[in-house]
C-alpha cells in the first residue's frame, strides 16, 4: 500500500464501515472490509468487476443486510435495514443498472423515490429547477422507456439530488457520458463538494478519479487492498492495485490491407422517427473495408441506436441497395439472413436485448447462433434437435477465450456481472469469425481488465481481415482502437477522418455539430 | 317506463357485474399479480350474499358479506402465490375450481328458494322523469357504486401517489424493491382489493340480476372480466366501454332471439364474446400505449434479494 490518510483521524467520519462481511452461500463477496468517508469528501471506491463493490454499497444503502459487521453514521451505530431508512438517513444512490421505471414518466419516476408528497407538477418544476442548476437537462413529461441511457442517468442523480441527501453513491456515473458531459457532471460533483457533500464514486476511469477524487479505497476480491490519495498516484500504479498485476496496453499494428473491397457499406440511409422520442437519420454513407475499425462517436440519443437497428436489420429499408454486406444488397432481409452473410451484431443493452436475462448462456448462445451454425448446433435431420453437447462446447470455447468469470457452470445471463455478460456476448460473436461485426457501445459500465480484453478481442478481429464498426460513447475507447472515427449528431453521420489527424478536440466539436467535414479525408 | 328504458335499464344490469370484477382485477394486475381466480371468487361472493341476505332479511348485510367473502377466498389466494410463491396461474386455476365447487356444496339447500333483492333507487320527482328517470336516479345501488368505482380507481391509479407506486411496482418489482417501496405489502393490498370486488360483483348476480341461488351461476363472467382486463389494455374508462358494449349486445341478441330472427341461436348467444373482442382488439391496436400500459412483471414472482 502506498499513499497516506489525508484526513485528520481525530475528526467523526460521515460513515464509518468496520469489518462488513457479507456471505452468499459459499462465496465471501466482502470480507471484512473497512470504509471511512469523511465530510465534504469524494472518496473513490475502486475494484475489478465482481471484486464487491455493489454488494458493499448495497449494504450501505440498505438493499442488502451484512452478515456481519457495523455501520456507523456521523457516530452513531445504525444497521440499515431498508432503502428508504438509506434514505432517510440521507443516503442517496444512483445505481449503474437503473432502477427506473419504463412505462412511467421522468417526473413520475423521480416521485417515486420521495418520501413527501408534492404534487406530480411540483415535483416536474423541480426536477426541471435542480436540472438546470446542475447541468442535467431532462423533460419530466417523457415516457422513461423512450429514453436514452445518458438521459436515464440524468433522471436518476436528478432523483437522488432531489432528496437533499449527505452522502451520494455514484456507480460507474461517467460511463455513459461525453467527455463534455462528464466534465459537466465533475462541475456538479465538486459543487455539491464545496456544499458539503460526501460522494462515494465508484468507477473504473482511472484518470478522472485521480482528478475529481481525495481518497480511494480500493477492493480485491471482497477485501480492501489498499487506501491512497489518488492525486498522488498515476493511472498505472491505480491500475496494478486494482487488478493485482500490470493492466493489459492494447497492441495495435498499423492496419495493412491488400484489397480494399468494402465489406459493409450504407448508401444514403434516411429514416423517420418510429416513435415520439426516437431520432429520425439523415442521408448516412459509410463504407468500411476489411482490416479496419471505424469508431463513431457521439453524444447518447443522436441516432447511434436507430443506425445500429437499421444495420443489424431490426428495422428493414424500403430500398436493398442502402445496407450492402459483402456486395450483397442487404436492406430488406432481416437479422438472420444477414448473420448468413457474414456479418454479426453486439447491441448496446446487455439484458434484454443482447441476452435473453432468465435464460442460460447456452441457449443465449443458440438463440442468435441457430441460424447461422444449424450445423453445429442442431442435429437429428429435420427434427432440428437442439444438440447440448456441442453448445456446451462452444460456450466453453467462449468463457476460455474471453475469461468469462461465473458462479455456476451454465448460469442465466442475468446471474453474469455486466462485464462478464459483455465479454460473453461479444465473446459469443467472435467465435463465429464475423467478416463484419458491428457493436454499439462495447465496454459501457465494464471495468478496466474486462474492457481492455474486448478492445484488444475487436482489434484483433479487424487486423485478421474484417470489417468492424464501434459505436461508443467512451473516446478515450474509441482513439485506443479506432481506424477512422465519425462522430453522429442529430441523425446525421459526420465524414470519417483518420485516426492520425484526430484529435479531442476536434472530435468534441463534430460531436457538437460544428463543421466537421472541414479538411477531412 | 318505455321499452327503450327497459333496454337501457337490462343493459346496465348486465354490465354492472363484469364492470366491478374487472375493475378488481385491473388494480390486482397493474400490481403485476395474475389472479385467474375471478369467476372462483365471484361465485363465493354470490353464494355468501344470497346466504346472508336469506338469514337476515337484509339485502345490504348480504352484500357486504359478500365483499367480505371475496375478500377472504383472494387471501388464500395472496398467502400461496404471494408468501408461499407458488405459481400464479395454476393457483388462480385451482381458485377458481376450489369457489365452484364451494359454493355449491354451500348453496345446495338454497336452491329453488326464494331471494332477496336488493331494492332500487327511488327519489321522488326525480325517478319519474320521463325517459331518463329510472336509468339516472331509479337503479340498484350497486350500480351507482359500480359507477363510483370506475371513477375512483381511475382516479387512484393515474392520479394518487398509492396509485403510482402500485403501477411501478407493477412495471417492475426489483427497481420499486430497491427504491424502498413495500412491494409484498401493496400487492397483498391489490389482491384483498380484487377479491373484494369479485365478491361485490358476485353479490350483484344473486341480490340484483336473479336474486336467487343456482349452482354455478356467474357462468362464466369471471372469465370475461378477466378478458375485458387484457383488452381494455389495461384501462379503467375501456373497461367500463368493454363492459357495457358486452351488455348491450346480450341484451340485444336476448331481443333479436325473441323476435325471431332466422339466425342459429347458439351463433346469437356467442355475439357478446365476440363483438367485445373485436371491439376491444380494435382500439388496442395502439401498440405503445399497450405497451405503456401493460404492467411488465404480470405473472412474475417477486423474491427479495437475501
Amino acid at each position: 500500500m502506498t499513499g497516506t490518510i489525508t484526513k485528520d483521524g481525530s475528526e467523526i467520519p460521515l460513515l464509518e464501515a468496520e469489518k462488513l462481511t457479507k456471505i452468499f452461500g459459499t462465496l465471501k463477496a466482502c470480507d471484512g472490509i473497512d470504509l471511512k468517508i469523511g465530510t465534504g469528501e469524494i472518496h473513490a471506491l475502486l475494484g475489478e468487476n465482481g471484486a464487491g463493490k455493489s454488494t458493499l454499497v448495497k449494504m450501505l444503502f440498505g438493499a442488502l443486510q451484512p452478515t456481519s459487521g457495523d455501520i456507523a453514521w456521523k457516530g452513531e451505530r445504525f444497521t440499515v435495514t431498508s432503502p428508504a431508512m438509506g434514505r432517510s438517513l440521507g443516503i442517496g444512490m444512483v445505481f449503474q443498472h437503473f432502477s427506473l421505471f419504463d412505462a412511467l414518466t421522468a417526473a413520475e419516476n423521480i416521485a417515486l423515490s420521495l418520501d413527501e408528497k408534492s404534487p406530480l407538477d411540483t415535483i416536474a418544476t423541480r426536477a426541471r429547477e435542480i436540472g438546470q442548476t446542475y447541468g442535467l437537462p431532462v423533460d419530466p413529461d417523457a415516457l422513461v422507456g423512450d429514453l436514452s441511457v445518458g438521459e436515464r442517468q440524468r433522471i436518476e442523480i436528478i432523483r437522488c439530488l432531489l432528496q437533499n441527501p449527505d452522502l451520494i453513491i455514484l456507480d460507474e456515473p461517467t460511463s455513459v457520458l461525453t467527455p463534455q458531459e462528464a466534465d459537466l457532471l465533475f462541475v456538479t460533483l465538486e459543487r455539491l463538494r464545496s456544499e458539503g457533500k460526501s460522494i462515494l464514486y465508484i468507477s473504473h476511469r482511472l484518470e478522472e478519479v485521480r482528478r475529481l477524487c481525495d481518497r480511494a479505497t480500493v477492493l480485491r476480491h471482497g477485501k480492501v487492498v489498499g487506501q491512497c490519495d489518488p492525486r498522488t498516484q498515476t493511472a498505472a500504479s491505480l491500475a496494478r492495485m486494482m487488478v493485482g498485476n500490470d493492466i493489459h496496453v492494447i497492441e495495435r499494428l498499423p492496419a495493412e490491407w491488400t484489397d480494399r473491397i468494402p465489406l459493409i457499406e450504407v448508401n444514403g440511409l434516411s429514416q423517420r422517427p418510429r416513435g415520439p422520442f426516437s431520432v429520425a437519420l439523415h442521408d448516412i454513407y459509410l463504407s468500411i473495408t476489411g482490416g479496419e475499425i471505424l469508431g463513431i462517436a457521439g453524444v447518447a440519443g443522436n441516432g447511434q441506436g436507430e443506425l445500429f437497428e437499421a444495420i443489424s436489420g431490426e428495422v428493414l429499408q424500403e430500398r436493398p441497395q442502402v445496407v450492402r454486406i459483402r456486395g450483397t444488397d442487404a436492406g430488406r432481409i432481416g437479422i438472420s439472413a444477414r448473420r448468413k452473410l457474414g456479418a454479426a451484431f453486439v447491441p448496446e443493452e446487455r439484458l434484454g436485448h443482447g441476452a435473453v436475462p432468465d435464460m442460460s448462456l447456452t441457449n443465449n448462445l443458440l438463440l442468435s447462433r441457430h441460424s447461422t451454425d444449424r450445423k453445429m448446433f442442431l442435429t437429428g435431420g429435420v427434427l432440428k434437435l437442439v444438440s447440448e453437447s456441442s453448445l456446451a462446447s462452444a460456450a466453453k470455447r467462449i468463457v476460455v477465450q474471453m475469461d468469462v468469470r461465473k458462479s455456476a457452470e451454465n448460469p442465466d445471463a442475468s446471474a453474469l456481472s455486466g462485464g462478464n455478460l459483455q465479454k460473453f456476448l461479444i465473446g459469443r460473436e467472435l467465435d463465429r469469425n464475423p467478416s463484419v461485426i458491428v457493436v454499439n457501445q462495447p465496454t459501457w459500465g465494464v471495468d478496466a481488465g474486462a474492457a481492455a480484453l474486448i478492445r484488444q478481442a475487436l482489434v484483433d478481429l479487424a487486423r485478421s481481415g474484417s470489417a468492424v464498426i464501434v459505436i461508443s460513447q467512451d473516446l478515450d475507447e474509441l482513439f485506443e482502437i479506432s481506424d477512422r472515427i465519425a462522430a453522429m449528431v442529430h441523425g446525421r453521420l459526420s465524414e470519417s477522418v483518420p485516426i492520425e489527424a484526430m484529435t479531442m478536440e476536434r472530435v468534441g466539436l463534430m460531436m457538437g455539430g460544428a463543421d466537421a467535414t472541414a479538411g477531412a479525408a | 317506463m318505455t321499452m327503450f328504458e327497459a333496454i337501457l335499464l337490462t343493459v346496465a344490469t348486465a354490465a354492472t357485474p363484469l364492470l366491478i370484477a374487472a375493475l378488481g382485477e385491473l388494480v390486482v394486475e397493474r400490481s403485476g399479480v395474475l389472479n385467474l381466480g375471478v369467476e372462483g371468487m365471484m361465485v363465493m361472493g354470490a353464494v355468501t350474499g344470497f346466504a346472508v341476505a336469506q338469514y337476515t332479511g337484509s339485502a345490504w348485510l348480504g352484500m357486504f358479506a359478500a365483499i367480505l367473502a371475496g375478500a377472504a377466498f383472494s387471501l388464500l389466494f395472496g398467502f400461496l402465490t404471494l408468501t408461499l410463491i407458488t405459481n400464479q396461474v395454476a393457483t388462480g386455476l385451482a381458485l377458481t375450481l376450489l369457489g365452484l365447487g364451494a359454493s355449491a356444496m354451500i348453496g345446495e339447500s338454497f336452491v329453488g328458494l326464494p331471494g332477496v333483492r336488493m331494492d332500487s333507487l327511488y327519489i321522488r320527482g326525480l325517478t319519474d322523469i320521463p325517459y331518463v328517470g329510472r336509468v339516472l336516479f331509479g337503479q340498484d345501488p350497486i350500480f351507482y357504486i359500480s359507477i363510483l368505482l370506475t371513477i375512483g380507481v381511475a382516479w387512484f391509479l393515474f392520479r394518487t401517489r398509492a396509485g403510482l407506486t402500485l403501477r411501478a411496482v407493477g412495471d417492475n418489482h426489483t427497481s420499486a424493491h430497491a427504491l424502498g417501496v413495500p412491494v409484498v405489502r401493496i400487492r397483498y393490498l391489490a389482491v384483498i382489493f380484487g377479491g373484494a370486488c369479485a365478491g361485490l360483483a358476485g353479490a350483484q348476480l344473486s341480490l340484483v340480476y336473479v336474486p336467487q341461488w343456482v349452482e354455478n351461476m356467474t357462468s362464466g363472467r369471471g372469465w370475461i372480466a378477466l378478458a375485458l382486463v387484457v383488452f381494455a389494455s389495461w384501462r379503467p374508462w375501456r373497461i367500463l366501454a368493454g363492459a357495457y358494449l358486452f351488455g348491450a349486445v346480450t341484451i340485444g341478441q336476448l331481443h333479436a332471439q325473441a323476435l325471431g330472427i332466422g339466425v342459429p341461436s347458439q351463433l346469437m348467444s356467442s355475439l357478446p364474446y365476440l363483438a367485445t373482442i373485436i371491439v376491444l382488439v380494435l382500439i388496442s391496436r395502439n401498440k405503445r400505449l399497450t405497451l405503456m400500459n401493460t404492467p411488465t412483471s404480470l405473472g412474475k414472482p417477486f423474491v427479495p434479494d437475501r
